[in-house]
């Protein structure tokens, strides 16, 4: 896997997704593709020259010249509040990748699959609940999302309405406040949770979890403890609390 | 010439020269590895030193803490790009523990507790710039951050600085380790951005 140097990327799409996340699509000219679940860092130049990057992941995968990121914006952040707030279409910024070649997710295995997101974690999982629905494969795989509220969910109607036949079926938590009409608790996902939502440990599943470095600890201890073993449990810290 | 991003700057962060190029500070100490966090009884806690022509030593928690300690204060670079400046260590030097054994080797291969490994070249790890460390800001180090002992070689990408390191294996020859197979850089040097392959 070479990575290559800076891509310039053109905003031709931004889609408000949350009350505080928005999904960005970049034309990138000559593009090579991605696996689902890599990342992309993203570059920004302010006209003095000043530069910051950071990493996002891909909700897109697969070939063709646009990606697509899912941006939650930090409060007190230097690039999340410009890419969820200032970027318009027509603007331009760099990329480098696709960067990861572990959190990723291939088509092919026999093994049941699960994925567990926290927040703006969903982002490179979605790309590999994509990638396993167009696959076929979409009848071995779930997802746990967590959210603060409904509203936090990025991707929440793409997510509800694929649990069809085809789709794969899709578990959610919130820890502050629920739909109307839900009957289960509110509040961090806690074992019992876990054991509802997830495939079983004698089922031998893969697990990737994504999300706010907390979130991914708690999770990943949690699984654990209900006897999944460490080295299926895939995990992709995104930093902060 | 790098493309101009419309706008974007209002928001900076300061710059500092003991930052290498593209590295952000952050105050907090994020966590980035690729599993769960091991949790290791410092009972059944083992160093174990292989050299390549098989030889080796080995230390139990307590044998280790009989070592010489060092007191480390530096700074410490993530090839995520956030940056620690300032940050103190205690551990015993990679010095102390190549010592114990005969060895022509070039290149070390770190082995953790849950399976990670890394490579980094022999030279990186002696002359007083490599630790087992066990004590961040005069706490035992936090399983999330690589406790009971961890690898610090903070003038490497931190992911060289091995979490819950149980071992080094000496080697004639270079190979790649965890990150190293997919997709990070074999040296890793955060001046000259050596990230990726
Ligand atoms: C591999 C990888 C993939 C990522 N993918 C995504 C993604 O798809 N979508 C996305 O929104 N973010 C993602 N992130 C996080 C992203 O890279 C930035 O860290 C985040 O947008 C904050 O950047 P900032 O410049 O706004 O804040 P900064 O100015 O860097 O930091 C401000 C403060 O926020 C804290 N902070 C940083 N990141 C987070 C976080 N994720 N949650 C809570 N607090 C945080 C910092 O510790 C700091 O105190 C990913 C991170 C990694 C390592």
């Amino acid at each position: 896997m070479t990575v290559g140097g800076w891509r310039p990327a053109r905003v031709v799409e931004t889609v408000p997704a949350t009350p505080s996340a928005r999904i960005l699509r970049l034309a990138v000219a000559d593009w090579p593709g991605s696996l689902a679940g890599q990342h992309v860092d993203v570059r920004l130049t302010a006209e003095d020259g000043y530069q910051a990057v950071r990493s996002y992941s891909l909700g897109s995968y697969g070939s063709g010249e646009t990606i697509e990121l899912g941006v939650d914006e930090i409060p007190d952040g230097e690039v999340s509040p410009y890419l969820v707030r200032d970027v318009l279409p027509g603007d331009e910024l760099e990329v480098k990748g696709p960067l990861g070649g572990y959190f990723v997710w291939q088509p092919g295995g026999v093994a049941p699959v699960q994925f567990i997101a926290g927040g703006s974690g969903v982002v490179p999982l979605m790309a590999m609940v994509r990638a396993a629905t167009d696959a076929g494969a979409a009848a071995s795989a779930r997802l746990l999302y967590s959210t603060r509220r409904p509203e936090n969910a990025i991707y929440r109607e793409e997510l509800s309405d694929g649990a069809g036949d085809r789709g794969v079926a899709v578990s959610w938590a919130y820890t502050r406040a629920a739909p109307a009409g839900w009957d289960g608790q509110v509040g961090r996902l806690d074992d019992e949770r876990l054991r509802e939502a997830v495939w079983p440990p004698s089922s031998a599943p893969i697990v990737y979890v994504c999300g706010p470095t907390g979130f991914v600890e708690h999770v990943a201890d949690a699984l654990v403890r209900l006897g999944h073993p460490p080295a299926r449990i895939r995990t992709e810290r995104f930093g902060g609390a | 010439m790098a493309v101009i991003s419309r706008g974007f700057g209002a928001r900076r962060r300061e710059s500092d020269p003991r930052l290498p190029p593209g590295q952000y500070l952050t105050e907090d100490f994020p966590v980035l590895s690729a599993g769960p966090t091991p949790r290791i009884d410092l009972s059944e806690w083992r160093f174990d030193l292989r050299t390549e022509s098989g030889e080796g030593a080995s230390w139990s928690w307590d044998e280790f803490m009989d070592l010489p300690i060092e007191d480390v204060h530096t700074d410490i670079h993530c090839v995520t790009r956030w940056s620690k400046l300032g940050t103190s260590w205690r551990g015993v030097s990679l010095d102390t523990l190549v010592d114990a054994v005969e060895t022509e080797a070039s290149y070390a291969m770190a082995h953790s507790y849950g399976g990670y490994t890394t490579n980094i070249p022999l030279e990186d790890l002696l002359g007083g710039r490599a630790w087992v460390a066990f004590e961040f800001e005069g706490e035992p180090l936090d399983p999330e951050h690589g406790g009971p002992a961890r690898l610090l070689v903070p003038h490497l990408y931190f992911w060289k600085s091995a979490k819950w390191v149980r071992g080094l294996t000496l080697m004639d020859d270079d190979e790649p380790g965890f990150w190293e197979q997919n997709g990070y850089n074999m040296h890793g040097d955060p001046w000259t951005e050596e990230r990726y392959w």
